[in-house]
């Protein structure tokens, strides 16, 4: 098994007619992944990639069955989308647009409270199990279906876990990019309390950075919760206070969220922290 | 982005929130001019910079006489003022705010933003203001008071009581903070603000509430939302570097090292900083040129990276996923052949096509070296700039 996704996992993409979500919809459908359709509104009825685009998400939920939406709309329409995807009662939501205003991420994830939609994101490279159905912008090639679950709020960063876990020959069961915003879905606990009831991952990178406090959550949950071996990296220990590092999450405000703090919290917990990002694959092979 | 103090107090008057009678100079001339038009017997001038802890390095000074005013204002004007906010350098000063003096009884607390933690907007105040609100959230916590709003609900009346029973207001005092944090919470929606602090708000011999000092930020993603609040960005407080970068929709941070670094994706971008400063060495800056890497966006990235004099050598680290490692690699020969670079280039490249991508950078000619891994790039890269 894999967590989130898997081959019967039926996709629809919002943003589907754009650039962005008709080149990723190729490189997602040459992958095998079951994308089944998208939303465009006004372009209901047409025919785009061989498949069919409809006006609203609650259209194409009805007609293809589809669980899951991959969003590609600008910033300031992706709110809106999310929360179209919510109510036409889509359970995987995953969100790759960057640059959301926080204050409508705030009302997003307020209005989601007491739904059973998981979001993904936004600002993430998406979810996917190798091999079996691939949903965002990773790069397909560098994945192999193994026994990895990797969690990372950086995109390129999930990227080197799973090219170095590739390299291993540990391969992955499902790696989850949660994004680089200050106020997004899925969080790592969320994904580790899935990679630990999970057969198929028998370890867990988790990637983290500056910003926010959730590493230090995950640090208390791992303990309490995770027998499964985990490796930890954390970006940004040379990041200055006050600035923005790329990520909009990514901010050492007041002493807090530092890399050092981070890396304190997750140690204490008895996790294996890299030192250098180079050493993520090399340290997940020893535990095994 | 940040605006000016008297930007933001212009804000708060338009919403309601009491702040101190005055008006921005930027000569020494208008600052009499104000000061005369405001009259009474004392004044402040207080120097518009985006950076906080003024008051202690002399941005902020209190005036007896029209020529006093005129004499602080000729110091302040033109120079840079340095505080525990910015870097060596300072920021220029080139306005300045006059007010009338305030009787001031007591210093609060009050400031709003967006908690990650909760996600909710929040109101935190405390009885200690004028101080380093962290501080006091380290050593007394017990002084802070904290209200989430619930986005649905919006600012109730009975979490604004909280907060005034809770600073020991009373009275038509309980209405006027009331109506100053009703302000804050329609300023801060209306605007897509990140956070609004006032530190101090002021109650006067005579029981008023006034904001005395006023700061903003605005939610970066949300500004092209705003032209009004786009209109108040003044890139003279701004580094000039992260100006331009952000003209070719790049990431750049300036910072004290010697070796330059380009990298894709943000998270990526840290960690090579990160490995540089593992190896024993410095990095000159934070750079990430983003997804869909072109040689465009390579040659205005090298000309960035080099315009910082002290840069020795440069680490370029991409790992290539949608964007192939060769075409990457043909960027990076186009750019630094474009631009002339001469300083050593230690380009780690990984993903799609990275054998012809790394065939591309060998024997060139230039001083181009192609590592192997990223681990030895970074230690390469150390070595160079040493060897300078």
């Amino acid at each position: 098994m894999s967590i989130l996704i898997n081959k019967d996992t039926k996709v629809i993409c919002q943003g589907f007619t754009g650039k962005q979500g008709t080149f990723h919809s190729e490189q997602t459908l040459a992958y095998g992944t079951q994308l089944v359709g998208g939303v465009t509104p006004e372009r209901g009825g047409e025919l785009h990639l061989g498949l069919p685009v409809f006006n609203t998400v609650d259209d194409a939920v009805k007609t293809t069955g589809a669980t899951a939406s991959v969003i590609y709309v600008p910033p300031f329409y992706a709110a809106d989308a999310i929360l179209e995807a919510v109510e036409a009662g889509i359970k995987l939501i995953v969100c790759i647009t960057e640059g959301i205003p926080i204050l409508q991420m705030l009302r997003v994830k307020a209005a989601m409270a007491g739904t059973d939609t998981l979001l993904v994101g936004p600002n993430c490279p998406g979810v996917i199990t190798p091999g079996e159905c691939k949903i965002g912008i990773m790069p397909a090639k560098i994945h192999l279906p193994g026994s990895i679950g990797i969690v990372s709020r950086s995109g390129t960063l999930t990227y080197e876990s799973v090219h170095q876990t590739t390299q291993q020959g540990l391969g992955q069961s499902t790696c989850v990019g949660i994004g680089g915003d200050p106020i997004h879905g899925m969080n790592f606990v969320d994904a580790l309390s899935r990679f630990q009831a999970d057969d198929q991952t028998k370890g867990i990178v988790m990637v983290g950075e500056i910003g926010g406090s959730e590493e230090e959550d995950a640090a208390d949950y791992i303990k309490a919760h995770v027998t499964k071996p985990v490796v930890a990296y954390i970006a940004g220990q040379t990041a200055p206070s006050g600035k923005r590092m790329g990520h909009a999450g990514a901010i050492v405000t007041g002493g807090k969220g530092t890399a050092k703090g981070k890396i304190a919290a997750l140690k204490s917990a008895g996790i294996e922290v890299c030192v250098s990002p180079t050493d993520i694959g090399a340290a997940m092979k020893a535990c095994f | 982005m940040n605006i000016h103090e008297y930007q933001a107090k212009q804000l708060f008057k338009a919403y309601g929130i009491a702040v101190p009678q005055g008006m921005f100079a930027n000569t020494p001339e208008a600052a009499v001019q104000v000061a005369n038009d405001l009259g009474g017997e004392g004044w402040v001038v207080k120097a518009q910079v985006h950076a906080g802890g003024r008051g202690k390095v002399g941005g902020v000074k209190v005036a007896k006489s029209l020529d006093q005013v005129a004499e602080i204002s000729e110091e302040l004007l033109g120079k840079r003022l340095v505080t525990i906010q910015t870097d060596h350098l300072g920021l220029p000063i080139n306005s300045l705010l006059i007010e009338g003096l305030s009787p001031i009884k007591r210093e609060l607390y009050l400031s709003i933003l967006v908690d990650r933690a909760t996600e909710r907007v929040i109101f935190i105040a405390s009885v200690a203001g004028g101080m380093d609100i962290e501080a006091v959230a380290h050593d007394s916590p017990e002084q802070i008071i904290t209200v989430p709003v619930h986005p649905a609900a919006g600012l109730q009346a009975n979490q604004c009581r909280k907060v005034a029973y809770n600073l020991g207001l009373k009275g038509s005092q309980v209405k006027a903070l009331t109506k100053i944090m009703q302000g804050m919470y329609d300023l801060f929606l209306d605007k897509d603000a990140t956070q609004i602090e006032i530190n101090p708000l002021i109650e006067t011999e005579s029981g008023d509430l006034l904001a005395l000092d006023a700061k903003i930020n605005f939610d970066d993603n949300a500004v092209g939302l705003h032209s009004d609040i786009l209109a108040m960005k003044d890139p003279t407080q701004e580094d000039d570097k992260e100006n331009y970068a952000q003209k070719y929709g790049l990431n750049y941070i300036t910072l004290e090292g010697n070796i330059g670094c380009m990298v894709n994706g943000a998270g990526l971008a840290m960690a090579t900083m990160d490995l540089v400063k593992l190896k024993g060495g410095l990095p000159a800056n934070f750079l990430d040129v983003g997804g869909g890497t072109n040689v465009e966006k390579v040659c205005e990235a090298f000309k960035l990276i080099l315009s910082d004099s002290s840069v020795k050598a440069v680490l370029v680290n991409i790992f290539g996923g949608i964007v192939q490692c060769d075409v990457i690699a043909s960027g990076i020969l186009a750019a630094i052949e474009q631009i002339h670079v001469t300083v050593p280039v230690v380009v780690r490249l990984e993903g799609t096509n990275v054998e012809q991508g790394r065939a591309l950078l060998t024997d060139t000619g230039l001083n181009i070296y192609p590592a192997e891994d990223l681990a030895h790039a970074a230690e390469q890269v150390v070595a160079l700039a040493e060897a300078v």
